[in-house]
């Protein structure tokens, strides 16, 4: 039945280009999709691990800017006789590379946190990413600041919409099935168990900074894959990709959609990145799409203050 | 056979000793109680010997092993496995969760076989899930193992906690006042079950105001009082000992019952 149920929704998504004939809505599926993988990488942290990570969107533009540095080649001057020099490399490997160094950004936040939990790694996270967006912006040597990376090549030569969509549905399928692995292993029970009693947690054996740590490094490595198919779908990466805001979509996708549940950040995803393009088609005027998203989010924060997938869950018990 | 020795432990809150110099020792197989007035130091003692802060001074040996420096985590792993004062579950969980997040250090999957899917993953999740499935038998909760531990009564949550922490392969299990709370029917059926764990060849240390339950169930008993013991011995002995009277009742009950 489950498998019948996950098969057909499958179906769906895999045939959405054949039967959405306009390019664009089709692009804002793409963008959604690559939030929905970063959604589903920060409940990872959030909802299963328990921590708030603020700065977020810094693994996702770390993973953006590692890949389309690789994917274009770069040279840093190290000291002034001694050059950095990387020449292009293809898209996908430059794909590895971001995740990789998301990742590795995860490890050091997540051996940081070690020390510090709740309110402080809230503030942590959040000044990582404010410093990563600075480093953005006036490294221009490396990453041409506001200019931009221009130019960006596509994933195996993706140019057209629907390869697009597919490969961002194919990594978000990849992305789930991690963390679904994950969590319903001994690993993930380690994670909810740090959020849940940190202190029994400890006492039946858990390592929970080893855990902790693990979180933030699949997480991140997760966000970074994000920001790589970010970079090579849109094809130009400046430093707003660093942008709070960022992080405040993911949250709200995970919030909304059920944080802890691995349906929660797709449904939320789906929702809160599509309801804004559909606003703009309703709305009668620019300002009411925005009210109207506000005040949806607010409602559904209010009635379902665990989340959508939680509330149907219950509904169908 | 001693399994776990402390000798000239002490604990100390910035001016305050809250334990000065504790030597004890708890035999393998017995049941060892502390006992004391609030504020003696047993739960200070608790958390300095399961790594939860740090004594100030003293050895803490588990089975040949020095304790002093390791953390919980790997206090727990040595098999030295501890219950709270204050109910401490899982709340959020079913109760099965709640055990089998207890079994963690008996699983044997890394995290990159987690994430590759390794068939014996799989294997192992089943296998730990029965054993799951055996600990809440074993406390009497199997009917309960999908319900979420907060919504369990009162004693069942005692329970369910003895449950976790078994499942965490203790040789040595301390119990933190596990009774406190309780109605006399649910304390009986307690002592029950303590009985069936140290037939599993659990050495059991116990911390209990319950004077019924620690006469009843301990081998040997140790009195604390101000953070230094006062008293050791046989649960008969330590009921005739003045000090004893004297640090629960005060100096004139002392007198009376000499």
């Amino acid at each position: 039945m489950k498998a019948a149920a996950t098969l057909v929704i499958l179906a769906v998504l895999a045939t959405v280009p054949w039967w959405i004939g306009n390019p664009y809505l089709l692009h804002v599926l793409i963008v959604t999709g690559i939030f929905v993988i970063a959604a589903m990488s920060l409940n990872l942290l959030l909802g299963y691990a328990g921590q708030l990570s603020l700065g977020h969107v810094a693994f996702f533009g770390v993973g953006a800017y590692a890949s389309a540095l690789t994917s274009l080649g770069f040279s840093v001057h190290i000291s002034p006789a001694m050059v950095w020099q990387v020449d292009a490399k293809p898209a996908w490997l430059a794909m590895l590379a971001g995740i990789v160094a998301a990742g590795l950004c995860g490890w050091f936040i997540g051996r940081i946190a070690f020390k510090i939990r709740g309110a402080y790694f809230v503030i942590v996270s959040i000044s990582f990413a404010e410093v990563a967006r600075l480093v953005a912006t006036n490294w221009v040597e490396l990453t041409q600041g506001p200019m931009a990376l221009n130019n960006i090549p596509p994933l195996f030569g993706f140019y057209k919409k629907p390869e697009n969509y597919w490969l961002v549905l194919a990594v978000a399928v990849i992305a789930f099935i991690l963390i679904q692995r994950l969590v319903s292993s001994k690993a993930g029970r380690a994670m909810i168990a740090l959020a849940e009693n940190e202190a029994l947690a400890t006492s039946v054996g858990i390592d929970v900074t080893r855990y902790l740590v693990l979180a933030t490094v699949v997480s991140a490595a997760m966000a970074g894959a994000a920001g790589a198919l970010y970079a090579h779908y849109v094809r130009i990466v400046d430093p707003d990709v660093f942008l709070f805001l960022y992080t405040v979509t993911m949250v709200i996708m995970v919030i909304t959609g059920g944080k802890g549940t691995l349906a929660g950040p797709v449904v939320g995803g789906l929702i809160f990145g599509l309801l804004p393009e559909g606003l703009r088609a309703a709305a009668i005027r620019p300002e009411a799409q925005w009210i109207v998203y506000g005040v949806l989010m607010v409602l559904v924060v209010y009635f379902l203050p665990q989340g959508i997938v939680p509330a149907l869950r219950r509904q169908a018990k | 056979m001693t399994l776990l020795s402390v000798s000239g432990l002490s604990v100390r809150f910035g001016g305050l000793l809250a334990i000065e110099d504790l030597t004890f020792e708890v035999r393998e197989g017995e049941v060892l109680s502390l006992i004391g007035p609030n504020g003696a130091g047993k739960t200070t003692a608790f958390n300095a010997i399961t790594g939860y802060l740090a004594p100030s001074g003293g050895r803490i040996q588990f089975a040949g092993k020095a304790l002093n420096g390791l953390k919980t985590h790997q206090v727990a792993a040595l098999g030295l496995v501890r219950t709270f004062q204050k109910t401490s579950l899982f709340g959020g969980r079913s109760a099965l969760d709640n055990v089998v997040i207890g079994l963690h250090t008996r699983a044997k999957q890394t995290p990159l076989a987690i994430m590759l899917g390794l068939p014996y993953v799989y294997r192992e999740e089943r296998a730990l899930e029965e054993q799951a499935v055996a600990m809440l038998q074993f406390v009497g909760l199997e009917r309960r193992r999908s319900e979420a531990a907060n919504s369990l009564p009162y004693g069942e949550q005692r329970l369910l906690e003895v449950a976790i922490a078994l499942a965490a392969k203790p040789k040595l299990l301390l119990l933190d006042e596990p009774v406190s709370g309780m109605n006399p029917s649910e304390t009986a059926s307690f002592m029950a079950k303590l009985a069936d764990i140290r037939a599993l060849g659990i050495t059991v240390l116990l911390v209990e105001h319950d004077m019924k339950m620690v006469m009843g169930v301990s081998d040997r008993v140790v009195c604390l009082s101000q953070g230094r013991i006062i008293a050791n011995g046989t649960p008969a002995e330590i009921q005739r000992d003045p000090e004893v009277i004297k640090a629960y009742l005060g100096e004139k009950y002392a007198r009376a019952h000499a």
